[in-house]
């Protein structure tokens, strides 16, 4: 990483929890009965903005939904090709998500593989009636027919470039810069 | 939290070369397996078209269904060779056995052998990855690697703890997988039983020698009873098992020289009224069948690591 690379703010400190909180507003709009609805973070990123988003419809609404994270290491399509650095962190989804509306949260959605294999993941611990999926940014170029159904923002980007999503929670500051 | 271990082992055949962060790191990726363990539907595809074989020369019940309870948790498919059933009857050796059966594209060979080194030797000589499920009285390093995660467990630490071991150290693999995963780890390590079955040359090893069951126990956070290996034990080595039991048996009275909070273990199989007693193991304070449990997720962590890390990054 050189030094004087340039980063380009898509969000701002302050439009961050403005942003989570539309995302918060349209998904209940989406699932009026609080009582079926379970959010899910996909390890880390989308764990970190689970949490933003059930905070946000607790203020809102005084409901604490469901919720829970997952790992998606084990489901990958290119688990024999990923860096052996790579983490297996823990699954927690101690319930059942038969007949829930499960909404799927991550920070980025890309080419769209993480959320096949956590889709896949998701099928393990029950039938949802839905799933539907959040994130923070849509960055486009998808290899899956994956679409979002809730979006913070969409960002073209090329295909190098990385997109950074901060959380104050771990990295101090809550924003998303583009590099 | 950013992982600086960068697992490239090809095969696990000792703890012994391992440093203390890739232990560490192993047990954190086994700790995630456990959740799967706890679910309805206890697959996941990750080791999928995989294919794994366990060829055992010794008995097994423990180790062996559980590295293939851990391959189909993980959908791989998994191949069981029992020697007596085999052409190892007929005269094969161990390496033309092992080349022909990778042969049959094999991704893991699990190997439990009674000569010391034997999964050292297949390991140098094959492309798969070899496990080493107990070779002769070298090591059983996933026997200490599950040990390890059911100490992590009831004593929320993995340093700094006292663990006694009790009785055939000689003969046990077990005794030295821990012995080399517990120093790395910080924690003293007390090889206790009579002089025949103790030898003092662990020492240099790092274990702190006990002769006296009284004395090894005291203060302990962990006693682990090793089994009498009668296969492996002739003559001499204690003069009947009534006067070794009187001696080193764990039993209702001799855990209270441990502290109370202590935890027991063996691996098993047990002699029952021989290293441990019945009582003892029905002891809330037992868990030789949760040391079962953990077996599986870190034979899924270990089989994992091997298989998706095993590579260097393109």
């Amino acid at each position: 990483m050189s030094k004087n690379e340039k980063k380009v703010t898509i969000i701002d400190e302050k439009t961050f929890p403005r942003v989570i909180n539309r995302i918060a507003h349209e998904i209940m709009e989406k699932n009026t009965n609080l009582n079926d609805l379970v959010l899910i973070g996909i390890k880390r990123g989308g764990s970190l903005l689970k949490d933003r988003i059930k905070n946000a419809i607790k203020n809102m609404e005084g409901v604490n939904v469901l919720s829970g994270d997952i790992d998606i290491t084990m489901y990958r399509d290119d688990i024999f090709k990923i860096s052996p650095k790579h983490k297996i962190e823990t699954t927690n989804i101690p319930f059942s998500l038969d007949d829930k509306n499960v909404v799927l949260i991550d920070d980025v959605l890309f080419t769209g593989r993480t959320v096949r294999a956590a889709i896949d993941a998701l099928f393990d611990f029950g039938r949802p009636r839905r799933i539907q999926l959040a994130v923070l940014i849509d960055r486009g170029h998808r290899e899956l027919p994956i679409q979002a159904d809730f979006v913070g923002k969409v960002v073209p980007t090329a295909r190098k470039e990385i997109v950074e999503v901060m959380f104050k929670e771990v990295d101090g500051k809550d924003g998303v810069v583009l590099r | 939290m950013v992982n600086k271990v960068n697992w490239l082992h090809k095969d696990l055949i000792s703890l012994e070369p391992l440093s203390r962060e890739e232990i560490i790191f192993l047990l954190e990726t086994a700790k995630s397996f456990e959740e799967v363990l706890e679910r309805d539907v206890k697959k996941v595809p990750t080791l999928r078209g995989k294919s794994i074989l366990t060829l055992f020369y010794e008995p097994s019940t423990r180790t062996r269904t559980s590295f293939e309870m851990a391959a189909k948790i993980l959908s791989a498919d998994t191949i069981n060779i029992s020697v007596s059933t085999s052409s190892v009857s007929k005269g094969e050796t161990l390496l033309d056995t092992v080349r022909n059966l990778e042969a049959m594209s094999v991704d893991v060979i699990i190997i439990r052998h009674s000569f010391s080194g034997a999964s050292e030797f297949v390991s140098k000589r094959v492309k798969a990855s070899v496990i080493n499920a107990g070779d002769g009285r070298h090591e059983h390093p996933t026997q200490a690697l599950l040990d390890l995660l059911t100490i992590w467990e009831y004593k929320k630490t993995l340093t700094g703890l006292k663990v006694a071991i009790v009785g055939d150290i000689l003969h046990s693999r077990v005794a030295r997988s821990n012995l080399f995963a517990l120093r790395k780890l910080d924690n003293e390590v007390r090889f206790v039983g009579p002089a025949t079955l103790v030898p003092e040359d662990f020492k240099k090893l790092g274990a702190k020698i006990f002769y006296n069951l009284e004395e090894g126990l005291y203060d302990v956070d962990v006693v682990m009873a090793l089994r009498i290996q009668k296969e492996r034990i002739g003559d001499g080595f204690y003069p009947t098992e009534r006067e070794y039991a009187k001696y080193f048996s764990i039993n209702r009275e001799t855990i209270n020289f441990a502290k109370r909070d202590t935890i027991i273990m063996h691996p098993g199989p047990v002699n029952r009224g021989l290293e441990i007693s019945s009582d003892v193991l029905e002891d809330k304070r037992c868990v030789v069948l949760n040391q079962v449990t953990k077996g599986v997720a870190v034979r899924m962590a270990v089989l994992y690591l091997l298989l998706s890390g095993g590579k260097v990054e393109n």
